[in-house]
């Protein structure tokens, strides 16, 4: 008989060991896949895990992987403090989009116009936006007690919409022959957010970094790391400890949503370029995955952050190389989280194998 | 700076050496907007892509990504594909137009094809197809097979080359039926089979009979089969799995002839930067069979109509017409002019409803 029993603590060992094996078994399962597809698993494998790192070509590869990791981090870690307390943010998607378009609005509005506080207005706009977007639902937990797991992931279609109708119509790029999307913010030097393209380097994966060491120092030194650790542990104690529920909620979303609103603007003004009608790729959501897949840590976010990036690049090197299609890559992201999700029951359970069948 | 160094040499180490094995096998790198079983606009790239391997054997390789985002993921494969050895590159969507000229502005001597965009240079190639012609002959059949006079308009975004589809088929459907009226729902994707699904369903609620669609997946069609009675259009694929009904006819996006010459050109040493806009006439766009569903007469209206597309004698924006705000755009015997089709981004006079902005 087996059965499982509940820790009196959860498992220091399997909190970081869950995510190792969660990978191991992606791995394994995941080439079962690439195997029943018809390719050497191995090659497959390598080549989504290897390549973009040590490969011919790794020089190009490695400054991606900072490129489609940064935004990750950065939105992870603003929604790790909030998920530390309880406090679900599943909208990072839409605080993203208006993020970017806050800053975005900023620098067409100044074009052409050359000057040295532009950048940094737009990290602020960009900031704001996302902020603003996050208080929506914030307010209305604190004010009406709503869900705010609903009104925040609601608010990413509404963002979506919005985003479109900026693309066609106020941000149009006028040089733009009626094509929507805005003008291109990599070609105007005061917007940009790179700082050296070649490199993988924007402003975004500078902050990226800046929020893991803050987030770190937030959560293991301050009294509000405490608190937020605390709310989420024991919501009762906290409470007793006089911890004030609705300034922690509006702290949470209001952080994590200034996070993503500036991931968006970074993409915005780099990588990206452009507002587009669908200029969102999804991070707000996979960010999600990274949260989790770091433990809610800030440096294990920092390594989720670059494994997640990882298997996005070697995920298109694969199909490019070995004709993989896009949904098993798909599928092999998927799996991770499915997997850790499963693993994790033993951080908080231990299996017991009693072979003399029920006591 | 030293990594953007040593980006270019090895763009141009791959370029030389690239150039010296150019005699023996042609890379040819696709990049697609949609899955290739999208049964639509990719699947039709990647039969072209399937054309060339045909083609050309063993003298070329071709490789391709599907689903990529329009953004900087865009430009990474194609960034991999170039630096992989690939010698021409068709990037099929037109969200894919800045990062193509960012990645031949690092690749100059790797060749790029843009599909449906409009900015070019020394290594990029633009095409596209004059989708508005078959849409002319859709409007006509539209328009006479409708009982409730209501046609339904899936849009994808409301960029020149949808607005061109929705105005020839509504000028077309209006001259042979003037009670004629177009409902139009913009679903901002190109390829989302639940969100097709519901615009078609909406359509149908509002009493369309006729589902023309200018997104890539089969959806509008099963919808359509669902509801029973009302009539779809295959688009860019023929979609001949829901014939005779509720498919009717199709637009076919006919690249293989296209691919094959351009692959061709690479191979001999003569491709150079062009700018192609292919219709019926040369094969870029065909019309797929017209089913036993749509009556004999209206059939071989429609062939003929076709057939003077094709041969130019005939052209889909001849006035005289009107702007949806009733001043005149086109004088009587007067044909619109590439430049403003192009760049089209208003109605015609009659179609209800805004341009979203």
């Amino acid at each position: 008989m087996i059965r499982l029993e509940k820790r009196r603590m959860p498992s220091q060992v399997w909190t970081w060991a869950a995510p190792v094996v969660a990978v191991l078994a992606t791995m394994v399962a995941g080439g079962a896949v690439f195997a029943a597809l018809g390719k050497d698993p191995l090659v497959a494998i390598r080549t989504i895990f290897w390549d973009p790192l040590f490969s011919e070509f790794a020089f190009y590869y490695r400054p991606q992987l900072m490129i489609k990791g940064a935004p990750l981090v950065l939105i992870a870690i603003g929604l790790s403090l909030g998920f530390r307390a309880g406090i679900w943010n599943i909208g990072a998607e839409g605080q993203y989009i208006m993020g970017a378009l806050a800053g975005a609005g900023v620098a067409l509005a100044a074009y052409p116009l050359e000057a040295a506080w532009l950048f940094p207005a737009m990290v602020i706009a960009g900031a704001l936006g996302g902020w603003a977007w996050a208080m929506i639902p914030g307010l209305l937990k604190v004010t009406l007690g709503t869900n705010e797991i609903l009104v925040s992931l609601m608010l990413v279609y509404v963002a979506e919409k919005i985003l479109a109708a900026m693309a066609l119509g106020l941000m149009k790029n006028p040089d733009g022959f009626g094509f929507p999307g805005s003008r291109n913010l990599q070609q105007y030097p005061s917007a940009t957010s790179w700082i050296d393209q070649a490199a993988g380097l924007h402003w975004g994966v500078a902050a990226a970094f800046i929020a893991v060491i803050a987030a770190y120092v937030l959560l293991s030194r301050h009294v509000l790391g405490f608190q937020i650790r605390l709310a989420g542990q024991a919501p009762r104690a906290a409470r007793f400890a006089g911890v004030n529920t609705a300034r922690l909620v509006l702290f949470c979303l209001g952080t994590s949503g200034a996070l993503a609103g500036m991931a968006g603007l970074f993409e915005v003004a780099g990588p990206s370029g452009v507002v587009s009608i669908d200029f969102n790729a999804g991070y707000g959501f996979t960010a999600i995955i990274v949260a989790f897949l770091g433990r809610l840590h800030p440096l294990g976010i920092l390594l989720a952050g670059g494994l997640m990036a990882l298997t996005y690049v070697g995920g298109d090197m694969a199909q490019a190389n070995l004709q993989l299609p896009k949904a098993a890559i798909q599928l092999f992201q998927g799996m991770m989280l499915f997997f850790l999700l499963a693993v994790d029951v033993f951080t908080n359970f231990r299996l017991r194998i009693n072979l003399r069948g029920a006591a | 700076m030293k990594i953007a160094k040593l980006l270019a040499t090895a763009a141009m180490v791959l370029g030389m050496a690239t150039a010296a094995i150019a005699q023996d096998k042609t890379k040819v790198g696709f990049v697609y907007v949609g899955p290739v079983g999208d049964g639509g606009w990719t699947y039709e790239h990647d039969k072209a892509r399937q054309a060339v391997v045909a083609k050309f054997g063993d003298k070329v390789e071709t490789v391709f990504v599907e689903s990529v985002p329009e953004g900087p993921d865009a430009e990474r494969v194609m960034t991999q594909m170039a630096l992989e050895g690939a010698d021409l590159i068709f990037t099929t969507s037109f969200g894919y137009m800045d990062p193509t000229i960012n990645v031949a502005a690092k690749f100059p001597k790797v060749k790029f094809e843009h599909a449906t965009g409009y900015k070019r240079a020394d290594n990029v190639s633009t095409y596209s197809a004059r989708f508005y012609e078959g849409r002319a002959v859709q409007g006509h059949i539209a328009g006479k097979m409708t009982k409730s006079n209501i046609i339904g308009y899936i849009g994808s975004y409301p960029i020149p080359e949808v607005i061109q589809g929705i105005n020839s088929a509504y000028i077309h459907a209006k001259k042979v039926n003037p009670n004629v009226q177009f409902k139009i729902v913009w679903a901002f994707t190109w390829f989302d089979p639940a969100k097709e699904a519901d615009a078609a369903k909406v359509l149908i609620e509002q009493g369309a009979d006729v589902i023309l669609q200018h997104t890539d997946s089969t959806a509008p069609q099963a919808a359509a089969k669902a509801a029973g009675n009302v009539i779809t259009f295959g688009q860019a694929s023929d979609m001949s799995e829901y014939a005779p009904l509720p498919r009717v006819s199709s637009i076919i996006d006919n690249w293989a002839p296209y691919y094959i010459a351009r692959v061709q050109a690479v191979m001999d040493g003569s491709w150079t930067s062009t700018d192609t806009w292919d219709g019926i006439g040369p094969g870029m766009v065909g019309i797929g069979e017209i089913s036993d569903a749509v009556p004999a007469d209206v059939k071989a209206e429609a062939l003929a109509m076709a057939d003077a597309l094709a041969k130019g004698t005939y052209h889909p924006f001849t006035g005289p017409l009107n702007k949806q705000d009733g001043s005149v755009w086109l004088k009587a015997g007067e044909k619109a002019d590439d430049g403003t089709l192009l760049g089209l981004n208003f109605y015609v006079e009659g179609i209800e409803g805004e341009i979203p902005k």
